[in-house]
C-alpha cells in the first residue's frame, strides 16, 4: 500500500466509471445507474480511507505524488492533501455519492447524464488534490462545460428558462476565471526569475519570504484572484448567478454546485490568496469583511421574500458564504478554522436541502411555496431530511452547522466586532426564512391533492441517510471535522501572526 | 547546392501532377474517390518523410530557400491540415458536378505554395509562394459552379485578394528601392528608420494582414467562408492564415527587427481590435460557417498577440496555437460537412439533436469549438496560457486580461452551438450517414485536441526549437 497512488486513484475512479458507462448501451438504464453508484462507492471508500489514514501528528501534505508534466513552464503533476483539502475531498465524494442516488429517477438520456456527472466529480476532486496551480485551473475550468450541458438538458424551466440559467452560470464563472487566470499568470511570472519558474503551490508560497513578491504586487494579484474566487464563492456583488443557476439546474447539479463547487472559491482564497499572497490578503481583508456582511444580510433578506423553494436555498447559500468570507477576513487561526469547517457543513446541508427539494418537486411538480403544505403527512422521510437541513442551516447546536459558525464568530469578533455583530444578527434572517419554509411546506393541515405522492423510498433514501447521518454525526462529534481542519490551519499560524503584527493599510478606512 | 532540401515540395508537386494525369486516364464514371485516397496516401508518405528531416538550418539556391526548424514545423502543419481536409472532403468531392480530380490537384498546389512560403528568405520567393497558394484558392473558392454564392465568393476573393497582393508587392518594391535587396538578411542590414522603409513596412504588413484576415482587413472572410466549399473554407482559415503568419514572423523578426517599435504599435492596435470585434460580431451569426469565420478572425487576433511578446516564448506560443487550431478547424469543418450532407444546410439551428443522432460528431464539434474557446482539457487552454503568459511576461497585462475576457465571451456563441446539438430534439428520424474517411478525420482531430491539451510537453518542445531557429539567423 505504500506506493499505491491513492490520490490519482481517487481522481481517476470517476473517469474510469465514465468510460465504462460510454461502452454500455443507452437502453441499459439499470446497469448505468448501478455502475455509477458503484464507481462513487469506490471513490468514497478511497477518500474515507485517506481521511482515516491521514496522520495528524505529522500534519502537512500527505499521500504526495509528484511528476514533472509540462517541463518548459514548470508544471508538475503534484498531488497531496492536508487538513484543508481532505475535508473538501470527503465532501466532494459524499455529495457525489448522494447525487447519484438523488438522480435515480432520471430516465431522460440517463447514459449521458451519468457520464457528465462522473466527469464533473473527477474535475472537482482534481481541484482539491492538486498542489500545482496550473493543474488546479485546468480542473476548475474543466467542470464548467459538463455543468452547462447538464443544466440545459435536464434542468427545469420555472421562473427562468434553463437555457438562461445555464448560460448565466457558465459565462459568469468563466468571466470570473479570466481574472483568476491573469492573477495566476502574473503571480507565476513574478514569483521567480525566468528559468526557475514553477506553478507548484508550495514553492510559490515561499516566494514572498524571499522577497520576490513586492507588497504592491501582492495587493494587485490578490485583487484579481479575489474577483475570480469571489465570483465562484458568490461574493456580493458577484453572486447573482447562484440563485438563478441553482433554480435551473437539475437536483444533482444543484447539490454538487452549492455543496462543493462553490467551496473551490473559498479553498482557493485560502490556499492561493492567503498562503501565497499574505500581504495582499491583509490589504483586502477589511473589504472582504464588508462584502461578507453584505452577503449575509442582503442575501438573507432576499431569501425571506422568495416564493420558489430553490430560490430560498439559493439565496441562503449566498448568505452562508458570507460567514465563510468573514471568517477568512478575520485572518486568524480561529476564523479560518471556522471558515473551512463552515464550508464543509454548508456543503452537506445545502446538498441535503437540494436533494429534498428535488424529491418534493419530483412528486408534487411544484416548488412554489404557497402551493405546498402539510407534506409531512404524506412524506415523513422527506420532511425529516428537510428538518435536519433546515435546523443545521440556522445553526442548531448538536448539528453540523453550529460549531463552525460559532468558531467564525469567535474568530471574527476579535478583528471586526461591528461586522461580526451584524453577521450574527443575520442568523435571525436565516431562522426566519428557514422556519417559514419548513412551516409552510411541511406542516399544516393535510392536503388532499398531495395524497397520491409517495414518500422517498429505496434508492432515494440514500442521500437522506448518508448526508443526514454526517449532519448529526459530525455535529455530535465536531472533533472529527475540526481536528482535521485545525491540523491544516496550524502551519499557517506563523504567517497569520506575522500579518497581525504588520500595520493595517485599508483597515483604518473600513473599521 | 543541396536540392534534397526541396524534396518534400517536389514530392507534393509530383503528386499533384500524377493526380492530374491519372484523372485524364480514369474512366468518366469513376467517382475520383480513388484519387483522394491516392493523395492522402502520398501525403502521409511525405509527412512521414519530413519527420526524418532535421531543421539544419541549411540553405539552397544562394540562400533564397531555407530549411530550418521553423519552416519544418510549419510544413508539417500544412501537410497534416491538407491530409485531414482531403480525408473529410472525399464525400464532398464525390457530389461535385465535375472536375473532381482537379480539386485534389489544386489543393496540393496550394499546399506546395504554403510550403514554399515558410521556407522563403527573400521577398520575391515569398511572393511567388504566396501567389501559388492564393491563385489556387481563387479557383477552389468558386469551385461549386452551380452555386451563385460560391461563384460570388470566388469573384470577391479574386478581386480583393489581387488588390491585397498588389499592395504587398508595392510595399516590397519600396523596400527594395531603399535597401537595394530583396533578401531578408540584407534588408535587415540596410534597414533604418526612414519614411521609405516605413511605407514599405506598412504596405507589406497590410498585404499580409489581409491574408491572415484580421480587422480591418477582414471584410472578405465571412462572405467567402460562407460561399466557398466547406473543406476549402477550412483550408483558408488554417493554411492561408498560418502560412501568412509564418511569413510575417520571418519578415518582421528578420528583416524589420530595427523597426520593432513601429510594427509593434501597429500589431498591438490591430490585435486588440481584432479580438474585440471578431468576438462580439460572431455572437449574432446564425450560419455556422459565418460564425466560424468571425471566430477565426478572433483567433487570428490571439495569435497576432503572440507577436507582441517578441521573444522565443511568444513565437513558440504562436506555433503551438497554430497546431491546435488546425485540429480544431478540421474537427469543426468535418462535422459541418457531415451535417450539410445529411440536412442540406449550414444554419446553426439545423444542428439540432445531433448529440442523439451521432454522439461522436457532436462530441467532436463540442471539443473543437471549446478548444478554440480555450477550455480545458482541450488544447486551446494550454495554447492560450502560452500566448497570454508570453504577452504578460513582456509587460502587457492589460492585453492578456483582454484576451482572456474575450475568449470567455466567445464561449457564449460556441455554447449556443453546443446547446442546439445537445438540448434540442432531432428534426427527423432519418439515419445520419457518416462516411468512414470523415469519421477517421474527426476522430483524429478529437484525439489530437485532447492529447495536446492534456500532455502538451512534446509539442511545446518542438515549438520551442522552431521558435529558437528564427532567432539564429
Amino acid at each position: 500500500m505504500e506506493n499505491f497512488p491513492l490520490l490519482t486513484a481517487i481522481m481517476l475512479t470517476p473517469i474510469i466509471g465514465a468510460l465504462l458507462l460510454i461502452s454500455l448501451p443507452q437502453e441499459a438504464e439499470k446497469s448505468i445507474k448501478m455502475v455509477s453508484a458503484l464507481t462513487m462507492l469506490v471513490a468514497l471508500a478511497f477518500v474515507t480511507y485517506a481521511y482515516c489514514a491521514y496522520d495528524f501528528s505529522i500534519g502537512g501534505m500527505q499521500f504526495v505524488e509528484n511528476r514533472p508534466w509540462i517541463k518548459d513552464v514548470g508544471v508538475s503533476y503534484a498531488l497531496g492533501v492536508d487538513g484543508i483539502s481532505l475535508p473538501m475531498l470527503l465532501l466532494t465524494m459524499l455529495i457525489g455519492f448522494s447525487a447519484v442516488f438523488a438522480s435515480w429517477n432520471i430516465n431522460k438520456r440517463p447514459k449521458e447524464f451519468f457520464v457528465l456527472l462522473l466527469i464533473l466529480l473527477a474535475g472537482v476532486a482534481g481541484t482539491f488534490i492538486t498542489q500545482d496551480l496550473f493543474v488546479f485551473l485546468f480542473f476548475y475550468e474543466m467542470v464548467v462545460i459538463p455543468i452547462y450541458i447538464m443544466v440545459i438538458i435536464w434542468g427545469s424551466t420555472k421562473r427562468v428558462t434553463k437555457e438562461y440559467s445555464g448560460m448565466k452560470l457558465t459565462i459568469y464563472l468563466l468571466l470570473g476565471s479570466a481574472f483568476m487566470l491573469v492573477g495566476v499568470i502574473t503571480l507565476y511570472l513574478n514569483s521567480y526569475p525566468e528559468g526557475m519558474r514553477t506553478f507548484n503551490m508550495a514553492a510559490l508560497a515561499q516566494a514572498h519570504e524571499f522577497g520576490h513578491l513586492s507588497e504592491n504586487f501582492q495587493i494587485f494579484a490578490f485583487f484579481l484572484l479575489l474577483i475570480g474566487f469571489g465570483s465562484l464563492l458568490s461574493m456580493w456583488p458577484f453572486h447573482s448567478w447562484s440563485p438563478d443557476g441553482y433554480a435551473g439546474a437539475p437536483t444533482a447539479v444543484s447539490m454538487i454546485h452549492a455543496g462543493v463547487l462553490k467551496k473551490i472559491g473559498g479553498y482557493g482564497l485560502i490556499r492561493v490568496g492567503l498562503m501565497i499572497l499574505p500581504m495582499g490578503a491583509k490589504f483586502w481583508a477589511p473589504v472582504i469583511a464588508l462584502l461578507a456582511v453584505a452577503n449575509v444580510l442582503y442575501a438573507g433578506f432576499i431569501a425571506l421574500s422568495q416564493k420558489d423553494l430553490k430560490y430560498v436555498i439559493g439565496y441562503s447559500s449566498v448568505s452562508h458564504m458570507g460567514y465563510v468570507l468573514i471568517g477568512f477576513a478575520a485572518l486568524n487561526g480561529t476564523g479560518i478554522n471556522g471558515a473551512i469547517g463552515n464550508m464543509f457543513a454548508h456543503g452537506i446541508m445545502s446538498a441535503l436541502f437540494f436533494a429534498m427539494i428535488g424529491y418534493v418537486y419530483e412528486k408534487t411538480h411544484t416548488r412554489h411555496i404557497p402551493d405546498l403544505g402539510g407534506l409531512a403527512h404524506q412524506m415523513p422521510r422527506v420532511a425529516t431530511g428537510f428538518m435536519l437541513a433546515g435546523m443545521a442551516s440556522l445553526g442548531l447546536p448538536g448539528l453540523i452547522g453550529f460549531i463552525p459558525e460559532f468558531t467564525i464568530f469567535v474568530g471574527s469578533f476579535r478583528e471586526y466586532p461591528v461586522y461580526a455583530l451584524l453577521a450574527i444578527a443575520g442568523i435571525i434572517f436565516t431562522a426566519l426564512y428557514v422556519l417559514r419554509i419548513l412551516a409552510n411546506v411541511l406542516f399544516g393541515p393535510r392536503r388532499a391533492e398531495f395524497d397520491g405522492c409517495a414518500d422517498a423510498s429505496g434508492a432515494e433514501l440514500v442521500p437522506l441517510v448518508v448526508l443526514g447521518s454526517i449532519l448529526v454525526g459530525f455535529g455530535l462529534f465536531p472533533q472529527i471535522l475540526m481536528g482535521m481542519v485545525n491540523s491544516g490551519v496550524e502551519p499557517m499560524l506563523p504567517i497569520l501572526a506575522k500579518l497581525h503584527a504588520a500595520p493595517a493599510f485599508l483597515g483604518g478606512l473600513f473599521q | 547546392m543541396n536540392i534534397m532540401l526541396l524534396s518534400s515540395e517536389i514530392a507534393v508537386i509530383c503528386l499533384a501532377l500524377l493526380i492530374i494525369t491519372l484523372d485524364l486516364l480514369l474512366p468518366r464514371f469513376e467517382t475520383r474517390r480513388s484519387l483522394g485516397y491516392l493523395a492522402v496516401t502520398g501525403l502521409s508518405g511525405v509527412l512521414a518523410y519530413t519527420f526524418t528531416l532535421t531543421g539544419g538550418p541549411a540553405t539552397v539556391y544562394n540562400g533564397l530557400f531555407i530549411m530550418d526548424s521553423f519552416a519544418l514545423i510549419f510544413k508539417q502543419m500544412f501537410l497534416i491540415a491538407t491530409l485531414l481536409t482531403m480525408l473529410f472532403s472525399t464525400d464532398y468531392v464525390e457530389n461535385l458536378e465535375g472536375y473532381r480530380g482537379e480539386f485534389y490537384a489544386l489543393l496540393l498546389f496550394a499546399l506546395a505554395g504554403m510550403m514554399i512560403m515558410v521556407s522563403a528568405t527573400d521577398l520575391l520567393t515569398i511572393f511567388v509562394g504566396l501567389e501559388l497558394m492564393t491563385v489556387t484558392f481563387y479557383i477552389l473558392v468558386g469551385f461549386q459552379f452551380n452555386s451563385i454564392k460560391s461563384s460570388e465568393a470566388g469573384m470577391k476573393y479574386l478581386i480583393l485578394g489581387s488588390a491585397a497582393s498588389a499592395v504587398l508587392l508595392y510595399g516590397m518594391s519600396w523596400v527594395y528601392g531603399y535597401t537595394g535587396s530583396v533578401k531578408l538578411a540584407q534588408i535587415a542590414y540596410h534597414a533604418d528608420v526612414s519614411p521609405a522603409m516605413l511605407i514599405g513596412l506598412g504596405f507589406i504588413i497590410a498585404g499580409l494582414f489581409f491574408k491572415i484576415a484580421v480587422i480591418p482587413f477582414h471584410m472578405w472572410a465571412p462572405d467567402i467562408y460562407e460561399g466557398a466549399p466547406t473543406p476549402i473554407a477550412g483550408m483558408l482559415s488554417v493554411g492561408s492564415k498560418a502560412a501568412s503568419l509564418a511569413v510575417m514572423l520571418r519578415i518582421l523578426f528578420v528583416a524589420f527587427i530595427a523597426l520593432q517599435t513601429y510594427w509593434m504599435a501597429i500589431v498591438s492596435i490591430v490585435a486588440t481590435i481584432t479580438m474585440i470585434v471578431g468576438t462580439i460580431v460572431a455572437i449574432w451569426q446564425t450560419n455556422i460557417k459565418r460564425m466560424v469565420a468571425y471566430s477565426s478572425i478572433a483567433q487570428a487576433g490571439y495569435m497576432l498577440l503572440g507577436v507582441m511578446a517578441t521573444d522565443v516564448n511568444g513565437i513558440k506560443s504562436i506555433i503551438f496555437y497554430s497546431v491546435l487550431y488546425i485540429f480544431a478547424i478540421v474537427g469543426a469543418f468535418s462535422v459541418v460537412v457531415a451535417v450539410r450532407r445529411n440536412r442540406g444546410t449550414n444554419e446553426i439551428k439545423d444542428f439540432s439533436g445531433l448529440a442523439q443522432q451521432s454522439p461522436l460528431l457532436a462530441a467532436v464539434m463540442t471539443v473543437a469549438l471549446l478548444s478554440m474557446a480555450g477550455i480545458p482539457p482541450m488544447a486551446g487552454f494550454v495554447g492560450k496560457m502560452y500566448i497570454f503568459t508570453a504577452v504578460i511576461d513582456n509587460g502587457y497585462i492589460g492585453l492578456g486580461l483582454l484576451g482572456f475576457i474575450m475568449s470567455m465571451i466567445s464561449v457564449y456563441y460556441y455554447l449556443i452551438v453546443v446547446k442546439v446539438m445537445y438540448m434540442n430534439e432531432p428534426q427527423d428520424q432519418k439515419p445520419f450517414l457518416i462516411s468512414e474517411p470523415l469519421r477517421i478525420a474527426a476522430i483524429i482531430s478529437l484525439l489530437a485536441t485532447l492529447w495536446i491539451g492534456i500532455y502538451p510537453g512534446p509539442l511545446a518542445d518542438l515549438a520551442t526549437t522552431a521558435a529558437r531557429s528564427l532567432f539564429i539567423l
